[in-house]
C-alpha cells in the first residue's frame, strides 16, 4: 500500500503558475520598522492626522506584544527589521487617474494572471481593485458603481475622500490592539480596498480585489473595510498570488466587515500565494485577521475561502453575531501540499437572540502538508436559542501528511443548540481504480474525487470564482503519473 | 474478441490464477462459475487492469492488441467495461457528472466529438429505460446512499451508456432480489449484439435463467476445469463444486534445458 499512496501523491504535485516577477521600478522605504517609517508611510499617503495617530498607537502597542505561539505551525522567528514595509511601483505622478495611466507592464502582469483590468475585456459583472505590493494600481467600474452611491476604491483614497466613514468603522471590528499581526498591520498597512454600500442598495456586480506581491523582501499589509448599510447587499471576491522566491514573505492583512440591519455581505477568497517549493523553501506566510460583525437584526455575513497557496496559513475569518436573528457562515477548502502548513478555521460569537451559524470546513492534506482546523463557537448568555452547525471533513492523500481538528465550543445559554460533525478519509485506491476503469486518467480521477469532496463549499462561491477554484485545484493536481 | 492464453496472476505473492485459457468471440456470452476463492474476481480485475494483481505469465489478446500492456483507462477507452462487484462511493460527484466525463473521455480517445449537454442527457435518459432507474438518481452522488440493487443498476446504466465491446460483469447478481435481478438481466439482454461480448462472473446459476449464456466455464483453484453449454450450469446447481477438483498442473518447463 505504501507504494500506491506515493503514487497518489505524485498525482498532486503542483506547479505554481503565478510565480513570475514583473520588472518595474519601485519606490520603497528602507527595510525595518520604526516610528519614522510609519510617519513616512503615512506621509506618502498624505493621511489626515487621525490616521497617523492611530498607526502610532498600534505601533506602540505592538512593541509590547509577542507573536502567538498556539497555532499548529512551525517556522523560524521572523526578523521584523528585515522587512520592507512599503513598496509601490513608481508611476508618473502620484497614482494613476484612470486605467490609461496605469503602467502597461502592470496591466500585462494582471493579464498574465488571467485578470484583465481593461474594462472592455472584463467579465461583465465584476469590478476589480488591483493591489500591487503596497498600493492599489487600478480600480474598474468605479463610475458605474458611484451612480448607485456605492463606494469602491483603494483604502488610501477612502481615507482622503471618506474620512468620516473610515474614522467611524476602522478598527471597530478588529481593534488595533487585537492581536500581534493585526496590530502590526494597523501600524503599517499601506493599501487595500474600501467598500461602502448605502442603505437598501443591492450591489449589481461582484466586487473584487486582486492582491499581488511582486517586490522581494517586502511584506504586504493590506487593510480591507467593507460596510453594508441597512438592507444593502454586496458580494466581494479576493484573489492573491506572488512570485516564486526562496525567501519567506509576510502577508499580514486585516479585513473588517460590517453588516447593519438586514444587510448581507458575502466575502469569497481564492488564496493562491506562492506556497514554497517541495523542500519547503520560500513561500508566503499568510497571517491574516478577518472578522465581520452583524450589527443589526437579520444581518448576514458569509465567508467562503479556498486556500491553496502560502507556506503557512494562519487565519480565522469570524463573525460576531450581535443583531437578533443574524446569520454567520464559514465555508472553507484548505489544501496543503509538500511542506505547506495551514491552521485555519473560524470563530462564531453568538450574542443576539436566534443567531445562527454554519461552519463547513474541508481540509485536504498531501505530501508532507499539515492541515489544521481550529474553530470556536461561543454562545453568550444573551444568545437565546442560538444555533450552530459545524461540519469538518479532512481528506488525506498519501501517508506522510497530517490533519488536525481543534474545535472549541463554549455555551452559556441552555436554549442553544450546537452540533459538530467531523470525518477523516483518504482517497482510496478503489475510488481511483473505479474511475480509471471508466476511462479517466489517474490525474482526472484524483481531481474528480477532490472536487467532489469540496463540492459543498464550491457551490457557495460566485460562478466565476467557482470555475477558477476548480481550475486551481485541477492545476495543483496536474503532474506526471508515478 | 478476447483470447486468454496460459494466464497466471498473483496477489501479494500468492498465486491465484494458474493458467487460464479462454477464447471469447464477438456476439458470445460466456459465464464463469466457481466456488468462493477460485479466482473469478481476480480474473475480472486482471482484465480491467487493477495493479494490485501481478500477471506472472501468459497473454491476453483483445481485438488484436495486447491488453496487458494498457493502463486501466486505456482498456476502458478501447471498449472494455467492468461492472464492479462492490462499486465504491464517491461523495460529491454526481452520477451524471461521472457518466459524462467517462463517455467523453472514451469518445475523445476515439477521435469522436464530445457530446454536448443536451445530446448527452437525451442519450442517458434513453438508456435509463433499460434499467428502470429513476431520473433523480442521476443527480445523486456516485453510489452514496444507494441500495445494493441501485448500485448494480447503475453499473448496468454505465455499461449501456459507454457501449463497450467487452463487458465483464463481476457477480452483478449477488445481493439482488429477484425483481432487481430481472431488471439487470433485461438490461444485459438488451445490450447483446453481434459485435459485443459478455463475460458473466457468477456464483449462482440463477442469473443464467435470465441471461442465457453460450458457454459456461467452471473455475476451480485458478484454472478452468470444465466448459460446456447451459446444461453445465444446471448440473452444477445439483451437484455443487465439490466433485470438481483442479486439473493436474500442466507439466512445467524444467530449467537447465
Amino acid at each position: 500500500m505504501e507504494a500506491s499512496s506515493r503514487d497518489i501523491e505524485t498525482l498532486v504535485r503542483r506547479e505554481y503558475k503565478a510565480g513570475f516577477v514583473t520588472d518595474v521600478e519601485s519606490d520603497a522605504v528602507p527595510a525595518g520598522l520604526s516610528e519614522d517609517v510609519i510617519r513616512l508611510i503615512s506621509e506618502k499617503k498624505r493621511e489626515p492626522d487621525f490616521m497617523l495617530e492611530w498607526r502610532l498607537r498600534a505601533y506602540r502597542q505592538w512593541l509590547t506584544m509577542r507573536a502567538p505561539q498556539w497555532a499548529h505551525v512551525h517556522f523560524a522567528p521572523i526578523d521584523f527589521q528585515s522587512i520592507v514595509y512599503y513598496s509601490a511601483p513608481k508611476s508618473r505622478d502620484d497614482g494613476p487617474k484612470s486605467l490609461a495611466d496605469v503602467d502597461p507592464k502592470l496591466l500585462e502582469t494582471y493579464d498574465k494572471l488571467g485578470i484583465p483590468l481593461r474594462e472592455r475585456e472584463l467579465l461583465a459583472g465584476v469590478a476589480i481593485d488591483a493591489v500591487f505590493d503596497s498600493v492599489s494600481v487600478a480600480t474598474t467600474f468605479k463610475d458605474k458603481l458611484a451612480a448607485l452611491g456605492i463606494v469602491f476604491c483603494p483604502f488610501s483614497e477612502a481615507v482622503q475622500k471618506h474620512p468620516d466613514l473610515v474614522r467611524k468603522y476602522l478598527g471597530s471590528v478588529v481593534p488595533y490592539a487585537d492581536n500581534f499581526y493585526a496590530t502590526l498591520n494597523s501600524a503599517v498597512f499601506s493599501d487595500g480596498s474600501f467598500v461602502y454600500v448605502p442603505k437598501g442598495v443591492r450591489c449589481p456586480m461582484e466586487l473584487s480585489t486582486y492582491f499581488r506581491i511582486n517586490a522581494s523582501k517586502t511584506g504586504q499589509f493590506e487593510r480591507t473595510l467593507i460596510i453594508a448599510d441597512e438592507g444593502a447587499y454586496v458580494s466581494y471576491l479576493e484573489g492573491c498570488t506572488a512570485p516564486m522566491r526562496d525567501e519567506n514573505q509576510l502577508h499580514a492583512a486585516v479585513v473588517e466587515l460590517i453588516a447593519l440591519k438586514d444587510a448581507q455581505i458575502k466575502y469569497s477568497t481564492v488564496q493562491n500565494w506562492y506556497p514554497g517549493d517541495e523542500q519547503g523553501r520560500g513561500g508566503i506566510y499568510n497571517f491574516v485577521t478577518k472578522r465581520g460583525a452583524c450589527r443589526g437584526e437579520n444581518a448576514k455575513i458569509s465567508w467562503t475561502q479556498v486556500e491553496t497557496g502560502s507556506a503557512i496559513t494562519w487565519k480565522y475569518p469570524s463573525v460576531i453575531l450581535e443583531g437578533d436573528n443574524s446569520v454567520g457562515e464559514f465555508y472553507s477548502v484548505a489544501v496543503t501540499n509538500n511542506m505547506q502548513q495551514a491552521d485555519t478555521g473560524t470563530k462564531m460569537l453568538h450574542i443576539g437572540r436566534n443567531t445562527r451559524s454554519t461552519i463547513i470546513s474541508k481540509g485536504i492534506s498531501s505530501g508532507r502538508g499539515q492541515n489544521t482546523y481550529r474553530g470556536q463557537v461561543k454562545v453568550l448568555k444573551s444568545a437565546e436559542k442560538a444555533r450552530n452547525y459545524t461540519q469538518c471533513d479532512s481528506l488525506l492523500i498519501g501517508d506522510r501528511c497530517g490533519a488536525h481538528t481543534f474545535p472549541y465550543v463554549e455555551v452559556r445559554n441552555p436554549t442553544a443548540s450546537v452540533e459538530h460533525e467531523a470525518t477523516t478519509s483518504k482517497i482510496s485506491e478503489d475510488q481511483l481504480f473505479y474511475l480509471q476503469s471508466r476511462g479517466l486518467t489517474a490525474e482526472d480521477a484524483v481531481s474528480m474525487v477532490v472536487n467532489g469532496f469540496c463540492k459543498t463549499v464550491f457551490k457557495e462561491l460566485p460562478m466565476e470564482f467557482a470555475v477558477e477554484a476548480q481550475k486551481l485545484l485541477g492545476l495543483s493536481l496536474e503532474g506526471a503519473v508515478g | 474478441m478476447l483470447t486468454i492464453t496460459d494466464l497466471h496472476a498473483s496477489c501479494d505473492g500468492k498465486e491465484i490464477l494458474r493458467g487460464i485459457d479462454l477464447q471469447i468471440n464477438a456476439g458470445e456470452v460466456h459465464a464463469i462459475m466457481g466456488p468462493n476463492g477460485s479466482g473469478k474476481s481476480t480474473l475480472a480485475n486482471v482484465l480491467a487492469g487493477r495493479d494490485r494483481y501481478q500477471v506472472t505469465r501468459g497473454t491476453v489478446k483483445y481485438r488484436d492488441v495486447d491488453l496487458l500492456q494498457m493502463p486501466p483507462e486505456g482498456r476502458a477507452r478501447a471498449g472494455v467495461f467492468l461492472a464492479f462487484q462492490y462499486p465504491v462511493e464517491i461523495p460529491g460527484v454526481s452520477n451524471i457528472y461521472l457518466l459524462k466525463a467517462a463517455l467523453n473521455a472514451v469518445r475523445k480517445s476515439r477521435g469522436e466529438q464530445e457530446l454536448d449537454a443536451m445530446d448527452f442527457l437525451a442519450l442517458v435518459k434513453d438508456r435509463m429505460q433499460l434499467v428502470e432507474m429513476k431520473e433523480e438518481l442521476l443527480y445523486r452522488s456516485v453510489n452514496e446512499s444507494f441500495s445494493g440493487g441501485e448500485k448494480k443498476r447503475r453499473e448496468i446504466l454505465q455499461m449501456a451508456v459507454l457501449a463497450p465491446y467487452l463487458a465483464i460483469l463481476d457477480e452483478t447478481d449477488s445481493g439482488l432480489d429477484i425483481d432487481a435481478l430481472q431488471v439487470v438481466a433485461a438490461g444485459v439482454n438488451a445490450l447483446r449484439s453481434p459485435d459485443r461480448a459478455f463475460l458473466l462472473i457468477t456464483h449462482y446459476q440463477r442469473l443464467l435463467d435470465y441471461v442465457v449464456p453460450d458457454v459456461v466455464h467452471v473455475l476451480v483453484g485458478g484454472r478452468i476445469v470444465k466448459s460446456g453449454d447451459r446444461a453445465l450450469a444446471l448440473e452444477l446447481e445439483r451437484t455443487g463444486y465439490a466433485d470438481l477438483t483442479p486439473a493436474p498442473a500442466p507439466a512445467t518447463m524444467q530449467d537447465g534445458r
